[in-house]
């Protein structure tokens, strides 16, 4: 069991690599922290910041833009093109297949993250000649940034675990946008009364929450992370991916194959 | 068990469990950052910016930034904070993204001047974003009211607030009692006369429910205030009379020919001390009252203090 | 002990959006399927052959009913290991090589590690894919794509094959070797559970066929059983655009398209239309039989079906 699942999720992660859209996509986010070597240079003194800021969301960006156009292909591909049947055919359960899938998305983009952190310390160094200690916040900016991708890749393999290819991204980008705004969401819901107050607030805790994820600015500021912060965002990321990923397998075994 | 009911089973229960466990986290986490969407004021203080970042939905943006202004400012009064450092960047951000969100302004008139606990203290910023507004909505009196009411009740400058509450009153549609509060201003007419129509004013035009306690608040101490004051005349009255203090509360009420003990807005009768003091019985419960408290009287906190 | 048992599996699909409607894809069925035997699974397109393998496959649920392959429940996963399956029109990850893919499946079929590559190896020779490595699937021709497909369903050595119209888009020769490949799993003790829509393929080959139709079944027997009544004819076909008077006579049904022409005849009058030919100095261009014999069979088992459908209407 546990090596089909690695099996699947090494053949998930070949086929990312061998897709010419994901060399662009980290091409385009290389070059866009290239880009904001020139940025910084417009503005003096704020340079390192630029640097930084456009650095890293580059990286969360198009990481999400790669977790979200592999994602949506993992399954509803496999189905369209019938590459599931043969795999099911075989001594494959399908919670094994979700599983696997989920891994080989989520290495690929721990992997992607790697290179295109690479392209924003190479920048960095570029601009300040030297590493500082708290240039190592930079490194907590992008686990939570690899965090962020684990949680959009099991929603994107529960979205495609039931809908098409193109609605599966919508979802998973609209989720992506709200989840952004997961804060102000339940502050929206605190203000609001009645039964209408639990149903907001039930739909805030069931969104995710990328609010807490997102440190660019104040790490771009040099302002320390709390450790706390980071082991419980730890902890958020690996439920919440594990309650899509259930979910996924929930619906997905029993979906009928047309 | 079939093979698929296992899956079922256990598929579920996990869902179940994580869903409660990642709710749980969350919970936690907006504990450890209480304040974690109005943090980005701290670094993102430039309206311009964050309405290009906001890529044209504006009105949402400045919905949301709304939302955190309000959230921020409750949560720490909650606390009685000493400070509120982003309450102004976050009203700024919100008013540039949409310019006619009166109840900003209101909101900040309300709770950026007045000085901590209540507010931010920081009427000049309140005058800086109250001025914005009416270069923005130069029709709307409530702008040139609000404005009037920062200079007469933060800054006593009599002389601004007339001239803010005269040009208010040409505005088309004006409330008329614009007009009697400029005259009012320009005599220094009594001052809980003027603050009462002031801050009854408030009650009646302000939109947001915050404000309008705010102003119930003010017209609680206020009566407080007038009446503490009326019964401090009243015992020094007593003493010349008398050549003693009076000895409570009810010999002071019937000398002065009232009907039973006087009583503060919460029903609660006024309490003498043996110096002859006229003091209120629950201090906490009129947090804005100036008179009547025991002295070096200080506000309890609640559960812990904010800096 | 039969090799797969089909009992009452039925399967309805509930179709449109908002008003969902019941649409039965598969009647109750039942068949059984000896040991060893090649089984042809006819019917024309959309009659529920897909339907009905794939809730062998478990790919789909069934509304009621259940199989038994090998023995054992069909939803058991150690059946799985038992089996090999080439869907209809198969496609690849297109990104890998014919290698790779077979690779894959093995590590998913558990082949053991140390066979693998020499499984692969052997597999691809069987389906006649040589000097193909390197090539990633995506520069397949379509009847390449087949080979793999069925190269796939052998890959782990099954003992039951299931072949969704394994001749669909080969040619002639491919057609063969397919055909000769089910022989030879055949001979290797394998069973053999095939479908098409193609009658000369099943009358070849098959020990036993079955006939569905609308998602019901016609007819189950050896294709001897089924053809015996029905005489053979054969199909002549000439160069030329007009039709002699001496074959008119010998009673020939006969078409000309462009310079060709077209007749069939009992297998009895083959010798008179080749001397009539002859005799009118036509050049005969092929001789063929025309197995029409399961074909006739077939379109009358469907022409009853339609007037009792229609009778009942």
């Amino acid at each position: 069991m546990r090596t089909r699942i690695a099996y699947i999720a090494s053949n998930t992660f070949r086929e990312a690599v061998r897709d010419r859209v994901l060399y662009n996509l980290i091409a385009f986010a290389l070059l866009l922290s290239g880009a904001a070597i020139f940025v910084g240079q417009i503005s003096i003194e704020i340079e390192k910041l630029v640097v930084i800021n456009l650095g890293l969301t580059a990286v969360s960006l198009f990481g999400i833009v790669i977790a979200i156009f592999i994602g949506i292909g993992l399954v509803s591909k496999e189905i369209e093109k019938r590459t599931l049947y043969t795999v099911l055919s075989r001594p494959v359960r399908r919670w094994e297949f979700i599983v696997g899938k989920f891994f080989g998305l989520a290495g690929t983009l721990v992997v992607n993250t790697f290179f295109m952190a690479i392209g924003v310390f190479a920048a960095l160094f570029y601009v300040s000649h030297k590493f500082v200690r708290a240039d190592a916040l930079i490194l907590v900016a992008l686990y939570f940034i690899v965090l962020e991708f684990q949680i959009i890749c099991s929603l994107t393999l529960l979205f495609s675990s039931f809908s098409s290819p193109l609605l599966s991204a919508v979802f998973a980008f609209s989720l992506f946008v709200i989840g952004s705004f997961a804060e102000d969401l339940r502050n929206f819901a605190s203000m609001a009364h009645g039964f209408s107050r639990w149903l907001a607030t039930g739909a805030a805790y069931l969104v995710p929450n990328f609010s807490a994820f997102n440190v660019i600015t104040s790490i771009a500021h040099e302002q320390p992370v709390a450790g706390q912060l980071i082991l419980q965002n730890t902890l958020y990321a690996l439920f919440y991916a594990t309650m899509a990923l259930s979910g996924a397998v929930l619906i997905f075994e029993r979906r009928d194959l047309k | 068990m079939k093979p698929r009911q296992k899956t079922t089973m256990v598929a579920s229960a996990c869902l179940i469990l994580s869903l409660a466990a990642s709710s749980f986290l969350l919970h936690r986490i907006d504990r450890l950052r209480p304040q974690g969407a109005a943090d980005d004021a701290l670094f993102l203080s430039s309206p311009k910016v964050i309405q290009r970042a906001s890529l044209g939905y504006d009105g949402l943006m400045a919905c949301i930034y709304w939302t955190r202004a309000v959230q921020y400012f409750g949560f720490r009064h909650h606390y009685f904070a000493t400070s509120y450092n982003q309450l102004a960047p976050l009203l700024e951000i919100t008013t540039h993204l949409d310019p006619h969100l009166m109840v900003a302004y209101e909101f900040g008139t309300s709770f950026l001047a007045p000085k901590p606990p209540h507010g931010a203290g920081e009427p000049e910023r309140a005058i800086e974003l109250l001025q914005y507004g009416i270069q923005q909505n130069p029709d709307s009196w409530k702008l040139y009211y609000d404005l009037g009411f920062v200079y007469y009740m933060e800054l006593h400058d009599y002389k601004k607030a007339a001239e803010t509450f005269e040009r208010g009153s040409h505005v088309p549609n004006a409330h008329p009692f614009l007009k009697v509060l400029a005259a009012q201003m320009a005599q220094h007419a009594g001052e809980y006369e003027t603050a009462r129509m002031l801050w009854s004013a408030t009650y009646q035009t302000a939109q947001d429910a915050q404000i309008k306690e705010n102003a119930v608040e003010h017209l609680r101490a206020l009566r407080v205030d007038e009446d503490v004051e009326h019964l401090q005349q009243a015992v020094t009255r007593f003493g010349e009379r008398t050549g003693r203090l009076p000895a409570s509360i009810a010999e002071l009420a019937s000398a002065e020919g009232l009907s039973g003990a006087p009583v503060d807005p919460d029903g609660h009768a006024y309490k003498l001390t043996p110096e002859g003091r006229v003091e209120i019985r629950v201090p906490d419960d009129f947090p804005f009252a100036s008179k009547g408290l025991p002295p070096g009287y200080k506000p309890a906190p609640k559960y812990h203090q904010l800096q | 002990m039969p090799a797969i048992e089909i009992l009452g599996l039925e399967k309805t699909y509930s179709v449109g959006f908002w008003r969902k409607r019941l649409k039965l894809a598969l009647h109750p069925l039942s068949l059984t399927v000896e040991d060893g035997e090649i089984f042809g699974f006819l019917g024309p397109n959309g009659a529920g052959k897909t339907t009905t393998l794939k809730l062998l496959m478990g790919l789909v649920f069934p509304s009621a009913g259940s199989a038994r392959i090998l023995g054992r429940e069909w939803t058991d996963p150690s059946v799985k290991a038992q089996i090999g399956f080439l869907p209809e029109q198969p496609y690849f990850y297109d990104y890998l090589t014919a290698h790779e893919l077979l690779e894959y499946y093995g590590q998913l079929s558990g082949v053991p590690a140390k066979q693998r590559k020499q499984r692969v190896e052997h597999v691809l020779d069987q389906v006649g894919l040589r000097d193909v490595q390197g090539v990633q699937l995506r520069k397949f021709s379509k009847g390449m794509l087949q080979r793999v497909g069925i190269g796939q369903a052998i890959l782990h050595d099954p003992k039951i094959v299931f072949f969704d119209e394994p001749m669909s888009g080969l040619d002639p020769i491919g057609r063969r070797e397919v055909r000769d490949l089910m022989s030879q799993l055949k001979s290797e003790g394998k069973t053999v559970f095939f479908s098409t829509h193609i009658l000369s393929d099943a009358e070849t080959l098959c020990d036993r066929v079955a006939i569905i139709h609308k998602g019901e079944l016609r007819g189950v027997g050896a294709v001897e059983d089924l053809t015996s009544s029905v005489q053979g004819t054969v199909e002549v076909i000439w160069h030329g655009s007009q039709v002699p008077a001496s074959i008119k006579a010998l009673g020939a049904g006969c078409h000309v398209t462009g310079d060709r022409v077209r007749a069939t005849i009992n297998e009895s009058q083959q010798d008179a239309i080749i001397d009539a030919l002859r005799r009118e100095r036509l050049r005969l261009i092929a001789i063929t039989p025309v197995r029409t014999s399961l074909e006739a069979y077939f379109v009358e088992k469907l022409r009853r079906a339609e007037t009792t459908a229609g009778s009942t209407k």
